[in-house]
């Protein structure tokens, strides 16, 4: 799962480190350090500017052109598995040979199909869930007294500091036939044989919105707290009813903060790997783990190439509308 | 307000917290079981806890994975700074919005794909140039570093932002270097936003599956893996206790915060008094 830090999880944990940050500046040798090191005075712009320009360039931006090469190469028994575009014919003449072949594989062959359509169908339904779970929760969060609200903001980010893997782990021994669920119901009475739940589409939305409902939480906060409530107010007294006001006024106004936490689950939800793998078992088909297979077990380099610059260009507008949302919020300086 | 709100959005805040925390709950409470069958209760017993410390392969690729999450870390706040600093400070220069774009997309892509195109373009420099040889320690952190910096940048960002640039300028005015400025004024400042940073890195390195499955080689199996690999067999009560040890690291790491911020906050309400009895 890609872990999202959101701009205000990242507020609210600089915010929790601030007292250790200040104490930690204070002490002596951190302070003559700093001042060593200010002294050296090395002509700072083009060296803080070209450092992590090249470090981006090389180890993000070149490994897409890679693959996009890669997958325009043919599959071959050798290390590594692929052929080579460039070539020379007599030692003479440089010929480009694209071999469009992977391409063709993944768009006759219905299992890629499926798994993209699967994926998307997977993420979408994941992401309205988490929607519909995180809403009233940054609303019920937003409403509360400011004590209480650190608090909960607190219990929204702490899972993130525990393990991903384990998280979802967790659900396994909880839906599995045996599992904690079953065993209740069981002991209860009220059903005789299990529930079948591991290895089913429900395991896999269970998980997606398990892992994934604090990054939906945490944007909605965010513009939910600085929603102004006199406008409610006003709607109140001018008569208009609680959930007339809340679809007329607070919805629209957290839009952005809707969108912001969509993008949020929508995107990594799509490529999810782990979640599909443990709680959906062999007969679920998402495009990360079809991914994955091709790569590890297939050792089909070029097609795995293919099927990834398939994913991002589904992904590319979503991408975008997080990105346009992300640089407004840098500039409004949050 | 209505009486059918008032008990709907507490209602919905319980059930939440219910749905985040009882799957971590039962992780805790199972590790503790003495039957082997993780959820069925055959009481209380840590023999778990003493197979976990008897078992090398988890420890070693725990102690890997903290070498390589704190070197990832330390690399990722370095220049994740430096992609704030830029962004932030150095107003408009060619390719800004390049290194802006390239700053952010690594929070959304999907790992699946960072990960091939890391290994892609290794095993492509190995080809070339003969670097790196093989896959390792180097290429993970590598892998890690990209893309922890861009949610170091993130936070360092939006702290530089709101950091009143009055400061940083007066200095400047007075005669000192930029790099006097940044490394005794703004960085002070900036700490928390490091720190927080810091940890970021380190989790999300920690914690991280896909991208180290791909860019890791023999010999460098870091924890995620093996918990994969042994998760994958099946549930076991060993990666319960694993799972409490984390999760207790984390409540100890938290309530030590809590204690700073609390006397924090005693000491500037202290503050506050003595300013105003100082006033009158």
């Amino acid at each position: 799962m890609t872990r999202i830090a959101y701009v205000p999880l990242g507020h609210r944990l600089a915010h929790m480190f601030e007292p250790l940050a200040r104490q930690l500046v204070r002490l002596p040798p951190v302070r003559w350090l700093l001042t060593q090191v200010s002294r050296l005075g090395f002509s700072g712009k083009s060296l803080v500017i070209s450092v992590p320009y090249v470090w981006l360039l090389l180890f993000f931006l070149v490994p897409f052109v890679i693959v996009l090469k890669i997958s325009f190469a043919e599959q071959v028994v050798a290390q590594p598995p692929y052929t080579a575009l460039l070539g020379w014919v007599d030692e003479k003449f440089l010929t480009l040979k694209l071999n469009i072949a992977n391409y063709l594989f993944i768009v006759r062959d219905s299992l890629y199909w499926k798994a993209y359509l699967n994926s998307m169908k997977v993420a979408a339904i994941s992401t309205l869930l988490c929607l519909l779970v995180g809403y009233p929760m940054a609303y019920g969060i937003a409403r509360t007294s400011p004590a209480w609200r650190n608090v909960l903001l607190m219990l929204v980010i702490l899972p993130f500091w525990t393990s991903f893997l384990l998280r979802v782990y967790a659900w396994i021994g909880i839906l599995k036939n045996n599992g904690i669920i079953n065993n209740i119901l069981m002991s209860l009475g009220i059903i005789d044989s299990p529930i079948v739940m591991m290895q089913t589409p429900f395991a896999v939305y269970v998980g997606i919105v398990y892992s994934y409902l604090p990054f939906m939480v945490m944007p909605l906060y965010a513009t939910l707290e600085k929603m102004d409530l006199t406008l409610l107010e006003a709607a109140y007294d001018l008569g208009c009813r609680p959930f007339k006001a809340f679809l007329r006024i607070t919805l629209p106004l957290s839009i952005p903060g809707i969108v912001a936490g969509c993008m949020l689950v929508f995107i990594p939800a799509v490529g999810e790997f782990v979640i599909p793998e443990l709680l959906g078992g062999p007969n679920t088909l998402m495009i990360g783990k079809v991914l994955w297979d091709e790569f590890f077990s297939n050792r089909a380099w070029p097609v795995a190439s293919a099927v990834a610059i398939a994913i991002l260009l589904l992904l590319v507008i979503p991408i975008m509308i997080f990105q346009h949302y992300q640089a407004r919020d840098a500039e409004a300086g949050r | 307000m209505n009486q059918k709100r008032s008990w709907f959005l507490p209602a919905c805040l319980i059930a939440g917290f219910a749905f985040l925390y009882v799957p971590i709950l039962s992780l805790v409470i199972f590790s503790f079981n003495a039957s082997k069958l993780v959820t069925v209760w055959g009481g209380f017993s840590a023999k778990w806890y003493a197979e976990l410390l008897g078992n090398s392969q988890i420890l070693d690729a725990a102690w890997l994975s903290v070498r390589i999450a704190a070197i990832n870390a330390s690399l990722a706040v370095v220049l994740g700074t430096m992609v704030a600093l830029v962004l932030t400070r150095l107003g408009p220069f060619r390719g800004r919005a390049l290194l802006s774009g390239m700053a952010t997309a690594p929070l959304v892509m999907p790992e699946v794909i960072t990960g091939l195109s890391m290994l892609l373009l290794f095993v492509s420099l190995e080809q070339w140039f003969g670097w790196p040889q093989g896959r390792g320690v180097t290429t993970i952190v590598i892998a890690h570093a990209t893309f922890s910096l861009a949610y170091v940048a993130v936070i360092v960002q939006s702290r530089l932002t709101q950091l009143d640039e009055s400061i940083e300028e007066a200095a400047l005015d007075l005669g000192a270097r930029p790099a006097k400025v940044f490394f005794v004024i703004t960085l002070p400042i900036i700490a928390p936003a490091l720190i927080s940073g810091w940890l970021l890195a380190f989790t999300l390195s920690l914690d991280d599956l896909v991208i180290a499955s791909f860019t890791s080689g023999p010999g460098s199996t870091t924890l995620p893996m093996v918990i994969f690999s042994k998760v994958r067999l099946g549930v076991s009560p060993e990666i319960n206790a694993l799972a409490t040890i984390l999760i207790a690291i984390v409540a100890i790491a938290v309530v030590v915060a809590g204690y700073f911020m609390k006397r924090q906050e005693s000491m500037r309400q202290r503050d506050i008094q003595r300013a105003i009895a100082a006033n009158q």
